[in-house]
């Protein structure tokens, strides 16, 4: 870390963007989140499609609930601004800041990823599952994909943490930390409509 | 590997495993691909064989299904699509001005998910029965009436289309942030802007059939209902997700192709081409319709009145955009200086055989009409002249006017000719029959058919035609032996040319350009022609370059999926692990050590040597 204090005063002010290889990578990473717009909107219109055909196994109305999905809104949003937090301090190129604020959102996101394996095995456990019926396949595809985009942003995110304190905050780090932060952003916004469409739509039955 | 020096000379099978430099890339492709195609190819002719007389039994039903299904899923996914990626990246790079892609790594991991995809497809020749769905594998047919072929089909395409997925990202990375200085949009040439558009039709369509595919797996591996109206599925979902995809990737397979036309006819015209920007406007705009029609597959369904008058009012639309084309390309040989190279026989005579697939598209997308012809030859005919007639046409126009600068070496062109004529006239005799032979009430997709029924005469024409198209394609392998037999001396610009391509030597030494060109208009070389200049202005002064190293990581992480694969395929959850595994772990390798690159000094001779 000493070794690149002097670096950092030499830092561009947005680092990410200084060379061409990070502009590559962020545009691609945009690109990319496109295409995943249109992963997760055909899901989504699967899961529309079929998500009152519970085949007489418990519906929405009967499983869902409200308070323990909120808490688990409010842990991943909540990680949505930790992750912003975490950029600001990169482009004020405070390494230790930007690290309790990662390291804070991988706990939030951690936290987010338990109260799902739980909610999803209680779930089982009232016989909702994968092959109950068409709702349970639509259901645990849709929720599941996002919870899988979850657990692999973790894994990238203790990566990345991992190497933090040998390479230090580089032209060549600076934009990994930056598309792992768009990563997250749009993990965090699929669940605002995964929450509206499953589970606010699901528990009053429209 | 990794060092910031030049690194040590590789033996032939590493450099082409561990390669990320575009242009082998593109070769790895086009070699690839090309098998591909020789065994859809085989597979067509196998099934004419069985349907040359009625009630022939050189294939049984069975077999015959799974021709059908492999003759269809090996030439969209692993033929055209590689063989297009392989002129991708041969030219693109080059046309632009451009030392490599943007993302080299990325590029060669795309082409090892595809070829590993592609084989994991065809494993199934020899484990228990190939897929026999059809290449659109719709269920019930793919989930409850098929055997373990699908499961071959379904990952196997998920495995080569998170190839493709990614090679269009990079493409479209490429082409935006890596133009040389003065590259406008405007300037591009039309290859590059049909293969931008490409690029972006992939990456919005391909997640379709992501999802598409995850649910027949899902139905199929883990007895999941999204196709189980027992259980409350609906099969018509896997239809719109399939097609969702599946017409925006006929556009994918054709736009290129109206670049390649573009280039040729106007270089061997010897004249810029006919309204360029309103060429770039019809491209886009056909991309964009290219995602509005993908209903007018399933007129039959029963999706009401409404959605099929809406569906078939937007496929007719595109009739405009794509008459703009012919229109402009007639215009550029109109007063031209015309060669008859045997690239320019093929866009020649793509031209007419595309206007008449472009017609009986016209003509199915009247609903109420298609209710006779679905599902008849009357389709098989229509869609075979716009791929065959059309993109391979097209891609064959390609491969004869590039070849130069992808191998060293020129192609023969008196054995060029005999390959055009046999595969054009043998293409026409074909599928021109199977028009009337659908509108005569012959099903797609049938194994056999009785005699006396008005069948027997086209049916046995249409064999006759294929075999004039294996001859011609066998005279193209023949071309490719001779040509390979002879030194590479092929010149930096054989035909004229007019873009930037043609400004270096063939082939190209890895680091393209030498130094990075100043572009000052449309048909850039062909701007410094006209100015008296040789060659480009450079835009820089000499110096070392810059190169991304080899890797063999992008092959071991498609191992790795082909591995997990098996084991999801076979039950046998540890195997599937261990695969993810290994890819999860190349990706960790990949993100821990960073990739310093070497350097190349273009003065040094020795640096030319790749």
């Amino acid at each position: 870390m000493s070794a690149n204090h002097a670096l950092h005063t030499e830092l561009p002010a947005e680092p990410e963007k200084a060379t061409l290889e990070g502009r590559n990578k962020i545009l691609g990473f945009w690109l990319f989140l496109g295409g995943e717009c249109v992963l997760f909107g055909s899901l989504f219109a699967t899961f529309i499609a079929l998500r009152d055909k519970a085949n007489g196994g418990p519906t929405g109305v009967e499983l869902f609930s409200l308070p323990l999905v909120a808490l688990a809104t409010i842990l991943l949003l909540t990680s949505s601004l930790t992750s912003v937090m975490s950029i600001l301090a990169m482009h004020k190129k405070n390494v230790s800041q930007m690290v309790v604020w990662l390291v804070i959102t991988a706990l939030l996101g951690l936290g987010f990823l338990g109260l799902e394996i739980y909610e999803f095995t209680e779930y089982v456990h009232e016989g909702h599952s994968l092959t109950s019926s068409a709702f349970g396949s639509a259901f645990y595809t849709l929720v599941g994909f996002h919870g899988a985009h979850v657990a692999f942003g973790l894994l990238w995110l203790f990566a990345l943490l991992a190497t933090t304190g040998k390479k230090g905050l580089t032209v060549v780090t600076a934009p990994k930390y930056f598309v792992f932060s768009l990563y997250w952003h749009f993990v965090d916004l699929v669940w605002v409509f995964i929450f509206t469409v499953v589970y606010l739509m699901g528990k009053v039955g429209i | 590997m990794g060092h910031s020096h030049a690194p040590k000379k590789k033996g032939f099978l590493m450099d082409y495993l561990t390669t990320v430099d575009h242009k082998k890339i593109g070769i790895l492709y086009f070699v690839a691909g090309g098998i591909f195609f020789l065994m859809g190819g085989l597979e067509a002719l196998l099934m004419r064989i069985q349907l040359i007389v009625p009630n022939n039994t050189f294939l049984n039903g069975a077999t015959f299904n799974e021709m059908m299904t492999m003759h269809g899923t090996t030439m969209i996914f692993l033929a055209a699509m590689p063989i297009i990626f392989a002129l991708m990246n041969a030219i693109v790079p080059l046309q632009i001005g451009a030392r490599d892609v943007a993302f080299p790594f990325v590029n060669s991991l795309g082409f090892w998910l595809f070829f590993f995809g592609g084989v994991l497809v065809n494993c199934g020749w020899f484990l228990g029965g190939s897929p026999d769905a059809g290449w659109t594998s719709y269920p019930p047919l793919s989930t409850s009436f098929s055997g373990f072929g699908i499961d071959f089909y379904a990952l196997g395409l998920q495995i080569a289309g998170l190839g493709t997925l990614i090679g269009g990202i990079n493409f479209l990375a490429t082409i935006i942030n890596m133009r040389a200085p003065g590259m406008t949009f405007m300037r591009m040439p039309m290859f590059t802007w049909a293969s931008f558009v490409t690029s972006a039709l992939i990456l919005f369509a391909f997640p379709a059939i992501t999802v598409g595919l995850v649910l027949l797996s899902f139905d199929r591996l883990f007895s999941a209902n999204f196709f189980n109206v027992a259980n409350g599925g609906n099969e018509v979902i896997y239809q719109h997700l399939f097609w969702i995809f599946g017409h925006p990737e006929v556009y994918i397979l054709i736009l290129p192709v109206f670049g390649i036309i573009s280039e040729v006819i106007s270089t061997f015209s010897k004249k810029r081409l006919f309204g360029y920007s309103s060429m770039v406007f019809a491209t886009v705009l056909i991309g964009f319709l290219g995602f509005m029609v993908w209903a007018h597959h399933m007129f039959t369904v029963g999706m009401g009145p409404v959605a099929n008058a809406l569906f078939g009012i937007a496929t007719m639309l595109i009739a405009i955009p794509t008459g703009i084309k012919i229109f402009n390309w007639l215009f550029t040989m109109w007063g031209g200086q015309i060669r008859f190279t045997t690239a320019n026989l093929w866009a020649v005579g793509f031209i007419p055989t595309f206007v008449i697939g472009g017609m009986t598209g016209v003509m199915l997308a009247a609903p109420a009409a298609d209710y006779q012809y679905h599902d008849t030859y009357f389709v098989v005919a229509h869609f075979h002249y716009v791929i065959v007639g059309g993109m391979v046409f097209g891609l064959f126009a390609g491969l004869y006017y590039w070849w130069p600068k992808m191998f060293g070496r020129m192609l023969n062109e008196a054995l060029g000719k005999w390959n055009f004529w046999f595969f054009f006239i043998g293409f026409h005799l074909t599928f021109f029959p199977q028009h009337f032979l659908g509108l005569m009430g012959m099903q797609r997709r049938i194994f056999t058919f009785l005699p006396n029924q008005g069948l027997d005469f086209g049916n046995m024409i249409s064999t006759i035609g294929a075999f004039g198209m294996t001859i011609g394609t066998i005279i193209f392998l023949i071309n490719i032996a001779v040509t390979n037999s002879k030194p590479k001396k092929a010149p930096a610009d054989p035909w004229d040319g007019r873009t930037l391509e043609w400004a270096i030597p063939s082939p190209p030494p890895e680091y393209n350009f030498k130094q990075t060109p100043q572009v000052r208009g449309y048909d850039a070389l062909w701007v410094e022609k006209m100015a008296g200049n040789k060659g480009m202005t450079p835009a820089e002064p000499l110096g070392h370059i810059h190169m991304p190293s080899g890797s063999i990581l992008p092959f071991i992480m498609s191992v790795g999926l082909f591995i997990a694969a098996f084991g999801l395929m076979y039950e046998k959850v540890s195997v599937a692990i261990i695969g993810a595994l290994i890819t999860l772990l190349c990706m960790l390798l990949r993100s821990l050590i960073d990739d310093p690159g070497y350097h190349v000094d273009p003065t040094e001779d020795k640096g030319v040597e790749a």
